[in-house]
């Protein structure tokens, strides 16, 4: 690799939405040699013929361990692993452990070119992080309001209330109690089911 | 109670002391509070330990000692206080491989040098056809499943990298590779050897016990820091562990034992498996043959538990042999050093036991020394070794 042309990155990673978030922000910070490689299959040999000067690869994946075996010469690799990340740059390390992803970075590639690209990473990871979050919790939401609706049903039928009554009744219930409104809900419906 | 602890495991069977002694409550009698973190390789393992988002570990026991010696990986000095298991591990073949070697093969087919010398044939016969080189599936470069394959198929002297191909597969993906034929034959923990029997894709050639009577497997692992910082946890830790394992060696426990670890969220495979490699009666064969050995899995009888230091430098003189790390005397200093069989013992109250630990019962070979490492590795003809 030849300093002016961009090294060539390899994302390891099984989850295709990921992998195109973290594959966009290289390109747009201008690192045009990208290749997801989302096939387990004899892996070092898809990396080998791809040749890159960094890897990464997603935590979730157990094929992490057979990126390990670049670190040893051997004939299935070219150039070896020089390092995972800088031996002294603890905290690169700990953030990217923390965002689920790692780096492998080939020899030959120079230091400084190596944060702008994991700093990247970490970033990608952490946004893909939080989309899934609020996806958890936007489906969560959803179905508690089925079950504030059940619950609702329930309580009008057996007590005689208005809809707005039962409402009322669940959420005070709730504050009371110190809980989700939710739970509560929940707990009526388990408790209506039992008394069938 | 004290500050919860995060403790990471790969699914595999020789984390069963650990998982027993947190959900049997063990742990918690201790005054502990585990949160049990399945991962799914052993760099996260090894990581996440390293820079304290667990506090302790099942890990592989060479995977340990090479983060002491900043191997492959950050130096991060590890101590190991309990052996989670000694052996444990079996080497599997294709039908085809298998078929192969049992043509070639010339006296008591359980005798490691009779296998390796069929190993031997098979291996020539290829190449004189000008055939692929076999491969051979192992779990980390840094394994004790590497080193008791080189071990083994050296004996006869095939040389394990020019004579065949190894490579790193993680172990959920073994039986697969083995059924596709991207590998003919591996070496893994339990319960994945059991489980490519019951497929009728795969063959038991040998328990490792065969090859080495007794190999340190895996440890519990703390930085040596935190062991240093906190003494008390640590013995907690030990004595918790201990039950545990103490639980699982008494046959009356065996099926709740089996049913604990066979929970999803725990191995996750099926409790009968588990029972098979826990008793050490393996289906070797598709066509239903047993064979049994009251040394496939030690968990903590024979002293199991109790690191010795002599085992942690014969895993030292393996990363040395097959050319990982250069023999120095410091570095044999801080491989032994990484199994603490003085925190086992302060854990346990008692003093350290008048006689030796048993020693490897390696098939070939002189009897290891510690003292004479380089003694020991110019007594074998293959190796890449260098001082």
């Amino acid at each position: 690799m030849s300093a002016d042309q961009s090294p060539k990155i390899v994302i390891v990673d099984e989850s295709p939405i990921r992998a195109a978030i973290l594959e966009e922000g290289l390109r747009e910070a201008g690192f045009t040699q990208v290749v997801h490689i989302s096939e387990m299959q004899s892996l070092l040999a898809r990396i080998y013929a791809v040749d890159p000067d960094i890897i990464l690869i997603d935590l979730e994946n157990p094929s992490r361990d057979v990126l390990e075996a670049m670190f040893q010469v051997s004939r299935a690799v070219k150039r070896p692993i020089a390092m995972f990340v800088d031996q002294s740059d603890s905290a690169s390390i700990q953030a990217s452990v923390e965002a689920g992803v790692s780096a492998y970075i080939v020899d030959g590639l120079k230091k400084e070119r190596i944060k702008p690209i994991l700093d990247l990473c970490v970033s990608r990871f952490n946004a893909f992080a939080k989309l899934q979050e609020e996806l958890e919790r936007t489906k969560s939401q959803l179905e508690d309001r089925k079950i504030i609706e059940r619950a609702k049903g329930i309580l009008m039928k057996v007590k005689g209330l208005t809809e707005d009554e039962a409402y009322v009744l669940l959420r005070s219930t709730a504050m009371r109690e110190k809980k989700k409104i939710g739970e509560i809900a929940q707990s009526i419906i388990t408790a209506s089911e039992m008394l069938k | 109670m004290t500050a919860p602890l995060r403790i990471g495991f790969i699914p595999l069977v020789d984390a069963a002391a650990l998982i027993i002694a947190v959900d049997k409550g063990f742990a918690a009698a201790e005054g502990l509070e585990v949160e049990l973190v399945r991962e799914v390789s052993w760099s996260n393992v090894r990581d996440k330990l390293n820079i304290g988002l667990f506090d302790a570990a099942h890990l592989l026991a060479p995977v340990a000692i090479a983060s002491s010696l900043g191997l492959g990986h950050v130096k991060v000095p590890i101590a190991a206080p309990f052996n989670l298991g000694i052996n444990g591990n079996a080497i599997t073949v294709s039908p085809a491989l298998h078929a192969a070697l049992m043509e070639e093969i010339d006296g008591d087919r359980f005798d490691p040098m009779v296998t390796a010398k069929a190993l031997a044939k098979v291996v020539a016969k290829r190449r004189k056809l000008g055939a692929e080189p076999l491969t051979f599936g192992m779990t980390f470069p840094f394994s004790t499943h590497n080193y008791q394959l080189r071990f083994w198929m050296a004996a006869a002297g095939v040389d394990p990298d020019e004579d065949v191909r190894l490579v790193v597969l993680p172990p959920p993906y073994m039986v697969d590779s083995l059924a596709n034929g991207h590998v003919d034959a591996f070496c893994v923990g339990a319960p994945w050897n059991s489980i490519a029997v019951d497929l009728g894709i795969g063959h038991i050639l040998h328990f490792v016990s065969d090859i080495l009577d007794r190999a340190a497997e895996k440890v519990l692992a703390v930085r040596q820091v935190w062991a240093d910082k906190h003494p008390d946890v640590v013995a907690r830790l030990v004595r918790a562990a201990v039950k545990g394992a103490e639980f699982i060696e008494n046959p009356a426990n065996l099926i709740e034992a089996a049913q604990i670890l066979a929970q999803p969220e725990r191995i996750g495979v099926d409790a009968e498996v588990i029972q098979r490699t826990l008793t050490g009666r393996l289906k070797i064969s598709p066509d239903g043959t047993f064979r049994e050995s009251g040394r496939y899995l030690l968990v903590g009888r024979e002293e199991a538990g109790r690191p010795d230091p002599v085992q942690a430098a014969w895993l030292y003189a393996q990363m040395v042999r097959w050319g990982q790390t250069a023999l120095t005397p410091e570095g044999v200093k801080t491989a032994m050093a990484v199994f603490r069989p003085d925190l086992y013992d302060a854990a346990l109250g008692r003093r350290p036991p008048e006689q030796a630990p048993a020693a490897f019962g390696a098939f070939a070979g002189p009897v290891f020394d510690p003292d004479n490492i380089r003694g020991h590795l110019e007594a074998f003809e293959v190796g890449r070794w260098r001082t």
